[in-house]
């Protein structure tokens, strides 16, 4: 594994991420169960644990320029794997907040916009329209081709509807918007 | 708790892309004389796109549901997804009295802090506990079934006390007289909302449990969640390609005339031949709109 350098550090980040996860870091071990047990692990550039020890060494900047914090579905498997119920999930949902909140450069712009239009798709019916999502996902990220084939398949098979299903209340679902600070 | 009347979350992808899993599961229910009936106007639990940036906007999504549930009913949850989502809500506003005032204040209507979210897992543990379950093995015939539950079953470790339903499928199945084999990908993440903006790392997962599956002798993949079913269709090579079947679809199939063959239509993996080989074919004629 790479060494990391410990250049410039932010002291109170441990403590930030502490209070916007809920997760206590202290009781991580190191045992690695959490990187053994992630399904995207080999993807990731630095392992789950890795991630807490340099968050408690003041790595902000390394850490929420990461990949790893984009490539964590959160499947809370390594949630299951722990022994000492580190929720790993949570601190990779706060520090992807703090990225995008604080405006560093996100490591992975792509599934950050996925994210956004799965957002918006809510915020116009109240429920997630698949093809809408698939399609201005593919327009931004100006991929129109790579599933294509794909897509005419599940149109054949109505997997994709062409209609969004929708809430009648779109004024509440709005409301609900305005209440939690919006689209990113 | 009676059984006979729950309402409903379907969630989005049960409405939608996974209509099939919808229907069966329904179909399932109704030979039970279990009726659902879907909260009026539910909205997307927030998925996983909303935790991931927005946990305030996830929580209000999720929340939005739970006040307008009927407190006095058990609310069925289909998608496991959804499930997590909403019992996580709960949670949260039963763990802070200014967040469960200042949705209370949004939504003017007191939250019911006891309402029971039920997991379709948990359902089937109380059908079987009364014994609805009784008497029906035998259609399925030494089926060989991986059983599948990729993340459904994992949580926070806040939620670690709750009860945990492993080996689930593996129990129901061999009642059914199906014969579900040992197999080591059973809970291993099929990758969810990577499917679409990272293929590559999907497809490698998929194709990982795909083989798996084909490895232990299983003729078929069975799974309790819509976005699992999606994405071993969508990114198996076909060469790895093996029917994968809604938990929902094979216990209606287990049934005389339950099962719709609309439902099999929709499936991007063909399961019919398999199904012909099992002489699991007596299916009814479908109602309309399946």
């Amino acid at each position: 594994m790479d060494t990391i350098e410990i250049i410039e550090t932010s002291g109170d980040f441990a403590k930030q991420v502490e209070k916007l996860s809920h997760a206590n870091l202290n009781r991580c071990w190191h045992c690695l169960a959490c990187s053994g047990g992630c399904p995207f692990a080999e993807d990731m550039d630095f392992l789950p644990n890795v991630i807490i020890r340099m968050i408690q060494f003041g790595l902000k900047e390394k850490v929420l320029k990461s990949s790893t914090i984009w490539l964590c579905v959160g499947c809370n498997t390594c949630s299951m794997e722990c022994p000492n119920a580190v929720d790993m999930a949570a601190i990779m949902d706060s520090l992807r907040q703090m990225a995008i909140l604080e405006h560093y450069l996100i490591a992975e712009p792509g599934i950050l916009s996925f994210h956004n239009s799965v957002i918006n798709s809510i915020f116009r019916h109240g429920r997630t329209h698949k093809l809408e999502i698939m399609m201005k996902y593919k327009i931004a990220e100006k991929d129109l081709f790579s599933d294509f084939n794909l897509g005419l398949k599940m149109l054949a098979k109505k997997k994709l509807d062409l209609l969004p299903s929708k809430v009648k209340d779109k004024k509440g679902i709005k409301s609900l918007f305005n209440l939690s600070g919006g689209i990113s | 708790m009676t059984l006979k009347d729950l309402s409903y979350f379907p969630g989005c992808s049960l409405a939608t892309t996974a209509k099939e899993n919808n229907a069966s599961l329904k179909s399932f229910l109704a030979h039970f004389d279990i009726t659902v009936s879907e909260i009026d106007d539910w909205n997307c639990c927030g998925s996983s796109s909303t935790h991931s940036v927005n946990k305030k906007l996830a929580l209000s999504l999720a929340a939005r549901n739970l006040f307008l549930a009927p407190p006095d009913k058990p609310l069925l949850i289909a998608c496991p997804g959804c499930y997590l989502r909403l019992s996580h809500a709960k949670m949260e506003l039963n763990d802070s009295k200014e967040k469960a005032k200042e949705y209370e204040d949004h939504f003017k209507k007191p939250f019911h802090k006891d309402i029971q979210l039920l997991h379709f897992f948990e359902l089937l543990v109380k059908m079987n506990g009364k014994g609805l379950l009784k008497g029906l093995g035998g259609r399925l015939k030494g089926l060989k079934i991986a059983p599948y539950y990729g993340c459904m079953l994992a949580r926070p470790p806040k939620m670690n006390k709750q009860k945990n339903h492993y080996g689930l499928i593996e129990k129901t199945m061999a009642a059914l007289g199906g014969d579900p084999v040992q197999w080591p990908f059973l809970s291993t993440c099929c990758g969810t909302f990577l499917s679409v903006s990272k293929p590559g790392i999907s497809e490698k997962l998929v194709n990982r449990i795909m083989q798996g599956a084909i490895k232990s002798g299983a003729e078929c993949i069975v799974t309790a969640c819509a976005m699992c079913h999606l994405n071993l269709e969508i990114r198996c090579r076909p060469e790895n390609r093996l029917p994968v079947f809604h938990f929902s679809e094979v216990l209606s199939l287990a049934l005389e005339k339950n099962a719709s063959k609309n439902w099999f239509k929709r499936h991007l993996i063909n399961p019919e031949p398999l199904m012909e080989k099992r002489q699991l074919i007596l299916c009814r004629a479908p109602i309309k709109g399946e």
